[in-house]
């Protein structure tokens, strides 16, 4: 084996990084020849800012941060490029008991219903304003998160403005939990297991799964400098294959309780295993008197062409940007923000095409409600919303 | 060069932080702040106003201080980090030696680069100290192994100290092992024998 062969790739230890961690810690990588450091982090900014200046060749990163770097948003202006999704979708919203039971109080129907819970979420925010009570804090991992987005996109859509109605704060996810007991925020949108954990705990409620949110949200990639894929591309490619592999096994049920094993390990993700299996499977206890929720769209890693790069979702992502005044509206923003998503390597690596399977939404991102969403013509969708930035 | 500049230091680290704090002082930086305490980060920083924010690399509220760069009603004023696109060197040297700084728009490079590079030797002179306190503590660990395996082999073998150290020290030659790793082998077996 070769120096050249040699990687160094960043993780945050949470469950979307599966494939990643499978590829190496299962042999995946070594079968292809690279020889592979998985280097846990502690913070996104970390993360992107290794991968940015070569400390890492490649890194389990935030789909909407791969994107910014490229775009040059909010930090230094690197292009990045993913050939593999890790993951859709894996986050839920968990509010305290408090703000359940207000919310319950509120709700005109099931509160399992996302449109129901974000007009409760409405009620709630206006009777408080009334009062002159202190606005409602929700806790979310990073400015450029799907977690944001996804807080944002349902709130939005009851009528609450994330900018002026609540507070909307960055907590880095092993102290969300912390902070919901302590009542700092009042709510959080978090990757597993910290929604689990809380739960656990008996100090909050998983009001939903981003899933029920929008059906398909790229949440994690596989990011590389376009560079550095340019210049090492057979290494890129082995990279690929092996995470694919990775893919794969752990999207076979049979491997399940191996895969929450491997992910729990200290030098891993570190926590019990039964906490990752209950991610892996999409069931996961939502209240502290016991009551479960299960989905088969909870954490997609690989099926339903979830790790193919999609540009449509791309451009959804860059949406949002756009919509909570992120970036300015532009063609070419537009356009690079696709260009960081390479369908094109995943299928000359891996094989496959655009086709979703008949189960997925025709808009490639299934969003509950509002305007209709053509990732060619953003702008278009981003003038059905009443509550945007401008 | 103009030193009157407000300068936090995030950190929960109270050694390395008031190592910081001492060589920022030293260097003439007289207003510095150091921060230990996570909750409420922002509004922390926000009172203060500084115009230069350190945090080490190992701390995850560094994702509470992206928020900084967002445009929005929280948000006094944006704040860049310090290296701009052509300095790739600073933010290596920066990463490596474990720091990150924000610095509001506007300030001087030079003197930017003054604090940072102090702050780089600072972070690296506590890593060296925390290497020697690691090694210190090592030492002191086997230390603890070879007197237990020379209490074993002493009473096992009904011999004095001095000739139990001499067994374990001949044995490790023998072996090419380190003395404190046949000592260990020696009290993992006598836990197995008991």
């Amino acid at each position: 084996m070769t120096a050249d062969h040699r990687l160094r790739i960043g993780f945050i230890p949470l469950v979307d990084a599966a494939a990643l961690i499978v590829a190496v810690d299962k042999g995946f990588t070594a079968n292809e020849g690279l020889d592979v450091e998985l280097v846990r982090e502690v913070s996104w900014s970390n993360v992107r800012d290794k991968l940015n200046i070569g400390l890492f060749d490649a890194a389990h990163l935030l789909a909407p941060v791969a994107i910014a770097s490229r775009l040059g948003l909010g930090h230094v202006k690197v292009p990045i490029i993913t050939a593999f999704g890790l993951g859709l979708n894996g986050n839920a919203i968990t509010v305290s008991p408090e703000l359940f039971s207000a919310l319950k109080d509120a709700a005109n129907g099931d509160l399992a219903d996302p449109m129901v819970s974000a007009r409760a979420l409405s009620h709630v925010v206006m009777d408080r304003k009334a009062r002159g009570e202190e606005q409602l804090t929700f806790g979310m991992t990073f400015p450029y998160s799907t977690h944001n987005y996804q807080l944002r996109f349902w709130m939005a859509a009851g009528g609450v403005d994330p900018d002026q109605d609540v507070r909307l704060i960055v907590l880095p996810p092993p102290y969300m939990v912390e902070s919901l007991a302590n009542k700092h925020v009042d709510a959080f949108c978090v990757g597993a297991p910290w929604n689990s954990v809380a739960v656990d705990l008996g100090i909050g409620h998983i009001l939903h799964f981003v899933s029920e949110i929008l059906e398909r949200a790229t949440e994690k990639v596989l990011a590389v400098r376009e560079g550095w894929a340019d210049d090492n591309s057979d290494v890129f490619r082995k990279l690929v294959r092996a995470t694919g592999r990775a893919a794969e096994f752990v999207e076979d049920e049979n491997n399940r309780d191996e895969v929450a094993r491997i992910l729990s390990s200290p030098e891993r993700i570190a926590v019990a295993p039964e906490v990752i299996r209950r991610t892996l499977d999409g069931r996961l206890k939502i209240a502290p008197d016991g009551t479960y929720r299960s989905s088969d769209r909870y954490l997609m890693v690989g099926r339903e062409g979830a790790a193919r790069p999609d540009p449509a979702q791309a451009a959804w992502l860059y949406a949002q940007m756009v919509r909570w005044g992120q970036a300015l509206m532009s063609a070419e923003g537009l356009a690079e923000a696709k260009a960081t998503f390479r369908p094109d390597l995943y299928d000359e690596i891996i094989g496959g095409g655009p086709d979703l399977p008949a189960s997925e939404p025709a808009d490639r991102v299934g969003a509950f409600t509002g305007p209709a969403f053509d990732p060619d013509n953003i702008a278009a969708h981003l003038d059905g919303w009443k509550i945007r930035r401008r | 060069m103009d030193l009157n500049v407000k300068i936090v230091i995030v950190d929960e680290s109270p050694v390395r932080s008031a190592i910081l704090e001492e060589g920022l002082r030293e260097a003439g930086f007289t207003e510095v702040t150091r921060i230990a305490e996570m909750t409420n980060l922002l509004a922390r920083i926000y009172a203060i106003d500084p115009d230069v924010i350190l945090i080490d690399l190992e701390n995850p509220s560094r994702d509470v201080l992206e928020q900084m760069f967002q445009v929005s009603r929280i948000v006094k004023r944006p704040i860049a980090m310090f290296v701009d696109q052509s300095d790739t060197a600073s933010i290596q040297a920066s990463v490596d030696a474990g720091v990150a700084s924000y610095i509001v728009d506007g300030l001087k490079k030079e003197r930017i680069k003054y604090i940072l590079d102090t702050c780089i030797s600072r972070f690296n002179a506590f890593a060296r100290l925390q290497d020697e306190l690691d090694r210190t503590k090592s030492a002191l660990e086997e230390r603890k192994v070879i007197d237990r395996a020379k209490g074993i082999l002493m009473k096992a073998k009904a011999i004095n100290e001095e000739e139990a150290y001499s067994l374990l020290r001949k044995t490790a030659m023998n072996e090419n092992k380190k003395i404190a790793e046949i000592a260990q082998s020696v009290i993992t077996a006598a836990e197995m024998f008991k």
